[in-house]
């Protein structure tokens, strides 16, 4: 059974209808990419995930559990966990404020608290007491990683992480990505940046105006296949 | 020497209206509402210690802890039913409900407690002094200023050193985000309400014990919030009681050059810094 399915998943950006029933899964250990352009429903299908767009229940099911349409907090709790697009660090926070949020209210046993995301980031403790918008992009980034992983998920969605980033930079993520796959969580990667998404993958599904063109191990496809399903010619 | 008493009496003014003003700020930095009932809550709060004095036979100090205790009760239901279906994009919602709370609030105390004007008792201690020298420096103005600082105080160790602290500030900062962290906006926002109404009951009783107070004062008292709040920074506490104490100072000067200036002094005091400083003179400093 999967860990995570998404059946006929239908989902409206305001007025608009970006998703167009998506059948999409996760299996436990697995690590999938969602590839797509701008507008092809990637960061709508995310939020329908975590709460943020209102769906019917059955169109999501967790770990056997009905989830669609649940609140955001509900779906923290049951384990998973998001790395927003652009960040959306808290301005007002600390580094270490912005990571400890992360964790509010609960008290989620699992390989991840504060103390282990400075061991991953060992940047962030030197710069814990800064205000998190003083930090360079990368950095940024390490902590909108860093405050999703003090939840402990068991699912890790990740939204476009290496946006706007130094090649550099993407490597460290993407690295630190690696690391994080290895203590045990699944992972959904949203990605612009194809070539990224095909190396870190198990599997990829590749979206075009709200529907799921192609689906496939990355061994498995084709530069042309992605491309059409990409572009849709 | 009578300047001297001028600076204090403004300065003591100014800790009530920065106890006016708290409770408008706070909910403004948390959800960017403003409440235009904000001073018939006051005036709430004031019958609420009055009726725990003269209905209940309690003394003023268990009337404003019962009031307290109302209004944080009140203040949650209010913004978890209410006013939270009213917050989004558009500013208009909150400020059309507030404002019809204002009228309901005014015509139910009118109601209920008629238009005559009413003094909270304080068993003789608002007539007490303390002599310094050729200075006589009021009881109560001292003690609200106090408590002014007091409050400000608790409410920054909450806002900076606790959990519940950081989920007010990241809410603030996006609502979105934070209920990807788990964290029940509308829970949050009625929590903060809660908060605002208990400073708001302490705002009340000052202002029903340092001078007379009717159903239909809540309005006038509210300017001088506003002109606190905006004078002091949108978003800093400590910048609100600044604005107060601005404000008070303003009055208390201008009412001595003449007694008709005195609330002319404080609107023009405000218009000016909001010329030369439309964002406060201490406003939160983000990014």
């Amino acid at each position: 059974m999967p860990l995570l399915e998404t059946r006929a998943l239908t989902a409206y950006y305001g007025d608009f209808q970006a998703l167009y029933g998506i059948d999409s899964h996760l299996d436990e250990g697995e690590t999938i990419a969602i590839i797509g352009a701008n507008g092809a429903g990637k960061s709508t299908y995310l939020s329908a995930l975590v709460g943020l767009r209102s769906v019917e229940r059955e169109m999501i099911e967790f770990d056997g559990i009905a989830l669609g349409g649940s609140k955001p907090a509900e779906i923290l709790s049951r384990g998973i966990a998001m790395v927003p697009e652009g960040r959306r660090l808290f301005p007002s926070l600390s580094v270490e404020e912005n990571l400890l949020v992360g964790n509010y209210g609960r008290k989620v046993r699992g390989p991840w608290n504060i103390e282990a995301i400075y061991r991953l980031f060992p940047i962030l403790k030197e710069r814990r007491n800064q205000q998190s918008t003083s930090l360079s992009g990368g950095q940024q980034q390490m902590v909108a990683l860093g405050r999703a992983l003090m939840a402990n998920p068991r699912i890790l969605l990740c939204d476009e992480i290496s946006l706007g980033l130094a090649p550099s930079v993407i490597r460290d993520i993407y690295a630190a990505l690696a690391e994080i796959r290895s203590e045990g969580a699944s992972v959904v990667v949203v990605e612009q940046n194809i070539n990224q998404a095909l190396e870190v993958a198990d599997r990829v599904y590749c979206m075009l105006e709200g529907r799921i063109t192609l689906e496939g191990r990355p061994s498995g496809v084709s530069r042309e296949q992605i491309r059409h399903a990409y572009f849709g010619q | 020497m009578i300047w001297l008493d001028i600076i204090i009496q403004g300065i003591l003014l100014g800790g009530l209206y920065a106890l006016f003003a708290t409770g408008l700020s706070l909910i403004f930095g948390i959800m960017r509402l403003v409440n235009l009932a904000h001073g018939d809550f006051m005036v709430v709060g004031a019958f609420a210690v009055l009726v725990g004095i003269e209905a209940l036979g309690l003394n003023i100090v268990l009337a404003a802890v019962l009031a307290g205790v109302l209004m944080f009760c009140l203040g949650y239901a209010l913004q978890y039913t209410i006013l939270n279906r009213t917050l989004g994009k558009d500013i208009l919602p909150p400020l059309l409900v507030t404002f019809g709370l204002s009228i309901i609030l005014q015509n139910a105390m009118l109601e209920t407690f008629t238009a005559d004007t009413r003094r909270l008792k304080a068993g003789g201690f608002e007539e007490q002094s303390i002599q310094i020298g050729d200075l006589a420096i009021g009881a109560m103005p001292l003690l609200t200023l106090v408590s002014a600082i007091v409050v400000i105080q608790l409410l920054n160790w909450l806002f900076f050193h606790t959990e519940t602290g950081r989920a007010f500030r990241a809410t603030s900062d996006d609502p979105e985000t934070a209920q990807l962290m788990g964290i029940d906006n509308a829970r949050i926002f009625a929590l903060a309400m809660a908060l605002a109404m208990v400073v708001v009951a302490i705002a009340g009783l000052y202002m029903g014990a340092r001078a007379t107070f009717d159903p239909l004062i809540g309005p006038g008292r509210l300017i001088y919030a506003f002109e606190a709040v905006i004078i002091g920074g949108l978003g800093s506490l400590w910048g609100t009681l600044a604005g107060g104490v601005i404000l008070g100072l303003a009055q208390t000067i201008g009412a001595q050059i003449n007694p008709e200036w005195q609330i002319l002094a404080g609107h023009v005091v405000f218009l000016i810094v909001l010329v030369l400083r439309p964002r406060g003179l201490f406003p939160r400093q983000t990014g």
